[in-house]
């Protein structure tokens, strides 16, 4: 059945460092083609073409009415788009910031001149549930899973969330209407 | 082997501690590094190890796969596609698998060859023999399961017309077939039920592989020669010796595998698997996978309709019975001249089983002359199936006890290491 | 003895090579048979293939202004005529082909159906470049009842489902050929040389001449001039065909030519562990044999 010759001299002599070097480079070539399989076997779970793809989406803000919020499907996930009253818009500027856990003025997140509409993301930073509209001591959202309490401009003021809810990249393509994403 | 003392000392501290509470590393060590291992394997033998990759990567691949598809009548197309076109590697992920099947029974044939012409099935390894045959079962049904999932035209026909010759059973048969069907035809409730068993089977392959690699370490391994381990002259350790020919065997396999992966992913696939499931439309020619052709054309070379599902049961089943039907004394048929020439025959036999498989029955193999209305005479598949087959039975049947007990089989070495250095003398 | 074992093992591997290649061979069919195919020559085949993207912007233009008004195309999204080896791919947006100015004026010009929030009612909005390409017909039964009761398959796969896809709808869209005479052609329904079918039903003739092919609900799609192109490739029947088969082999796989790129780096590497791990072997196990 062998086929090959049996004298060792077909490699050369048999020199301790090349034959090392043999063995190193047989086991290199096994790990690295191992790791360039675990890239795609790895990478796959990431998300799709179609997934990155997903449809940014607009909305006519006139929708909602004042003091009331509208709850719109963005990504998956919950977006809120609140026409908040003078006397919201009022607390939201004026409170002192300087204590805040993640302090942010009101102007930051409302586009200028629009500061009625107020687009958030509806998810808790604390670990992901969607506040309720209501139950707020500030007037804002009440986290009912533990209690994190966000205020009129959606800015974390009590319990364990430790950021502010977050604002989407936005604009307004017309004078009531949004793009969100 | 079993009367192989564990020579496995542990060095450090947590080895020597977990040595005494699970001594797994002992096992491995004595399983796939001071394994000893005959001398003279030969490439053949290298397929075991490429059989174990082949499971490893039609696992992984399939969990992956399993993440993105959606086991539903109206999105298993299209989530097939999704994969293919949006997954990040789907594409590569996907063809690895479906291709992976046909490369792994690619192996698997040429392990049963073997297995079959170096006589490994002979006494002490007849329990080895029957888990491979069980390992082999469990792969085509394994298989064919996962060929209906991507829910094409020859997903949805292969489905149909398999579970059908349950049908055939007389009197139970279309209960059964309703109860496997889980309806009155193959549809959702079927697809999610193949899914399902199709994720359970390969790991219930793992299982009795394990159970196969141990009776293998058990009786030892056989070798070109038949001729059992006399001394430790015959062996060398399994760490290096077996690992870098495995090695060497294994990458040539993968560059295979390769080709087929990346430069005709299709090849061994049907265009018609690319038009989602019709079920009021059966496409012109339906024909199962290339790995099941020989046993389709023995279904298809018996014109009664439960004499064919019984013989291509049967057909896998004479398989099992392999150790017994065999009366020769010598186990290799290198010292069998006789036997050797009908294993050729029967090589040949299963190949052209499979390409009759592939063909329409009344189709013909070449053309004798016409008959009187012009229409064209000669052999038929359907004939030459049913000659096969009856070549493929005799074979087990007939020839297998007849043969073992009339021939007269050359002498057989004393011992391994006699063979070695006899054919040294050779070159 | 060795030598016996060795070329008996020879003989038996060269038989079942030889059984296998013959294996690859059909046998001789009863049935009708369509003409053998038109021999064309495509940029993507072989190993070192690819796509061209003037060509598949060309194949584009036919599906756009012939095919799609009957044929589907669900799998595709207007992002993938922008992605990388597509007909509208841009260096410049590799990163995300949803960016792309061409292929968002492409999605702009087509109007997708949507479910008004606020009513309910069912209307439509202008396409992004994540939609799907709209379908010409609202269902199968919409499509059937346009199309003479012959539903026109999708085309996402075609060049896939069906044999030598690219070179079949090549053929078969230059296959509309005068019928025989002695052959009859059902209204609504057209002769073509290249789809597979069994005439003989249909055939008068001599029943040992049964025309080649078959019959089908698709008139001739395509003819010279049916399509003009921007880059000044005449639009010739021919060019036309040679434009959307490549267009039709792409959309079937989009990934072709990274598959290709890939599997050369693949098979480079296994060649050089090859080699390294064959002279461990054979250090391992010199003077073992």
């Amino acid at each position: 059945m062998v086929s090959e010759p049996v004298n060792g001299t077909v490699e050369g002599h048999d020199d301790p460092s090349r034959r090392d070097f043999i063995y190193i480079a047989a086991g290199a070539a096994a790990v690295g083609a191992a790791a360039a399989t675990a890239i795609p076997l790895i990478g796959q779970m990431n998300p799709a073409a179609d997934t990155l793809a997903l449809a940014s989406i607009e909305y006519d803000v006139s929708k909602v009415p004042e003091g009331g919020q509208v709850v719109v499907k963005w990504r998956g996930k919950p977006l809120f788009v609140r026409h908040r009253t003078a006397k919201e818009i009022q607390e939201a500027q004026t409170a002192d910031v300087s204590g805040f856990r993640d302090p942010q003025p009101d102007a930051d997140r409302v586009k200028k001149g629009k500061e009625q509409y107020l687009i958030l993301v509806g998810v808790c930073t604390h670990l992901g549930c969607v506040p309720n509209m209501g139950g707020s001591e500030f007037g804002g959202w009440f986290c009912p899973c533990h209690g994190s309490d966000y205020d009129t401009s959606g800015r974390i003021r009590k319990g364990p969330a430790p950021k502010n809810l977050e604002v989407p990249e936005y604009a307004f393509i017309s004078d009531t209407k949004i793009k969100v994403g | 082997m079993s009367d192989h003392p564990s020579t496995y000392s542990p060095k450090t501290g947590i080895e020597k501690w977990l040595d005494a509470r699970l001594p797994i590393l002992r096992l491995a060590y004595d399983s796939f590094v001071d394994y000893p291992t005959p001398k003279n394997l030969n490439y053949w033998w290298t397929f075991g190890g490429i059989l174990s990759l082949c499971l490893g990567i039609q696992i992984i691949t399939g969990v992956i796969l399993a993440m993105h598809y959606v086991p539903h009548v109206d999105h298993a197309f299209d989530s097939l596609e999704r994969i293919r076109r949006d997954v990040n590697g789907g594409w590569m992920i996907q063809f690895i698998h479906s291709n992976g099947a046909s490369m792994f029974f690619f192996a698997v044939y040429i392990h049963m060859f073997r297995g079959l012409y170096y006589g490994s099935y002979k006494a002490p390894r007849e329990v080895l023999w029957l888990l491979g045959c069980v390992i082999y079962f469990l792969m085509i049904a394994t298989a064919f399961m996962g060929y209906v999932l991507p829910w094409g035209q020859m997903s949805y026909y292969g489905a149909v017309v398999i579970t059908n010759l349950i049908g055939a059973i007389p009197l139970v048969g279309p209960s059964i077939l309703t109860w496997l069907q889980g309806g009155f035809s193959v549809d959702q409730p079927t697809l999610n039920r193949f899914f399902s068993l199709h994720y359970l089977l390969p790991f219930v392959i793992a299982g009795v592989v394990v159970l196969h690699i141990w009776a293998l370490h058990v009786c030892g391994q056989n070798n070109p020669t038949g001729v059992e381990i006399k001394s430790k002259e015959d062996t060398v350790p399994f760490t290096p010796y077996a690992t870098v020919k495995d090695g060497v065997g294994m990458i040539l396999f993968l560059m295979l595998f390769s080709v087929f992966v990346f430069f005709m992913p299709d090849a061994l696939g049907h265009a018609d698997n690319y038009v989602k499931a019709n079920p009021l439309q059966t496409p012109a020619h339906i024909v199962p996978e290339w790995y099941m052709l020989p046993f389709y054309a023995i279904l298809r070379a018996i014109p009664d309709k439960l004499i064919g599902v019984i013989a291509m049961f049967a057909a896998i089943a004479v398989i099992f019975a392999l150790p017994w039907l065999d009366t020769s004394k010598v186990k290799s048929m290198r010292y069998r001249p006789v036997m050797r020439w009908f294993f050729v025959l029967f090589v040949i036999t299963c190949c052209l089983l499979g390409w009759c498989g592939g063909q329409l029955p009344e189709d013909l193999v070449f053309q004798l002359g016409a008959d009187s209305h012009g229409t064209a005479i000669g052999l038929k598949v359907v004939t030459l199936s049913q000659i096969l087959t009856a070549y493929y039975f005799s074979f087990f049947l007939i020839i297998m006890p007849w043969i073992g007990l009339k021939e007269d089989p050359l002498p057989v070495p004393a011992s391994i290491s006699e063979a070695v250095l006899a054919d040294h003398s050779k070159h | 003895m060795s030598s016996l074992m060795t070329k008996s093992l020879k003989v038996l591997a060269g038989l079942a090579v030889v059984t296998g290649l013959v294996a690859g061979a059909p046998a001789l069919a009863s049935g009708g048979h369509a003409k053998p195919l038109l021999k064309a020559e495509f940029s993507f085949e072989g190993p070192f293939g690819a796509f061209d993207q003037a060509e598949l912007q060309r194949g584009y233009k036919v599906y756009r202004e012939v095919c799609s008004s009957c044929h589907s195309m669900k799998l595709m999204s207007f992002r993938n005529l922008g992605q990388k080896g597509g007909p509208f791919f841009d260096e410049k947006y590799k990163d995300n082909p949803n960016d792309n100015p061409v292929v968002k004026q492409i999605a702009s010009e087509f109007e997708v159906a949507e479910i008004d929030p606020e009513t309910g009612d069912e209307t439509t909005r202008k396409a992004t470049t994540s939609d799907r390409f709209p379908s010409p017909f609202k269902n199968d039964d919409a499509a059937k009842a346009s199309n003479g009761g012959a539903l026109p398959p999708d085309l996402s796969v075609m060049a896939k489902a069906r044999h030598h896809g690219p070179h079949y709808i090549y053929s078969l869209l230059q296959g509309y050929e005068p019928e025989p005479v002695g052959l009859t052609v059902a209204p609504g329904q057209h002769y073509n040389v290249y789809f597979p079918g069994d005439l003989k039903a249909q055939w008068s003739g001599d029943a040992h001449k049964v025309p080649h092919g078959g019959v089908l609900a698709m008139a001739p799609p395509l003819t010279d001039g049916r399509v003009t192109f921007d880059d000044g490739t005449p639009s010739t029947l021919k060019n036309q065909a040679h434009a959307v088969a490549t267009f039709l082999a792409w959309t079937a796989e989009p990934h072709a030519t990274e598959r290709k790129q890939t599997g050369i780096a693949v098979l480079l590497y296994l060649a050089i562990f090859f080699g390294i791990t064959y002279l461990a072997y054979r250090q391992v196990w010199k003077g073992k044999h």
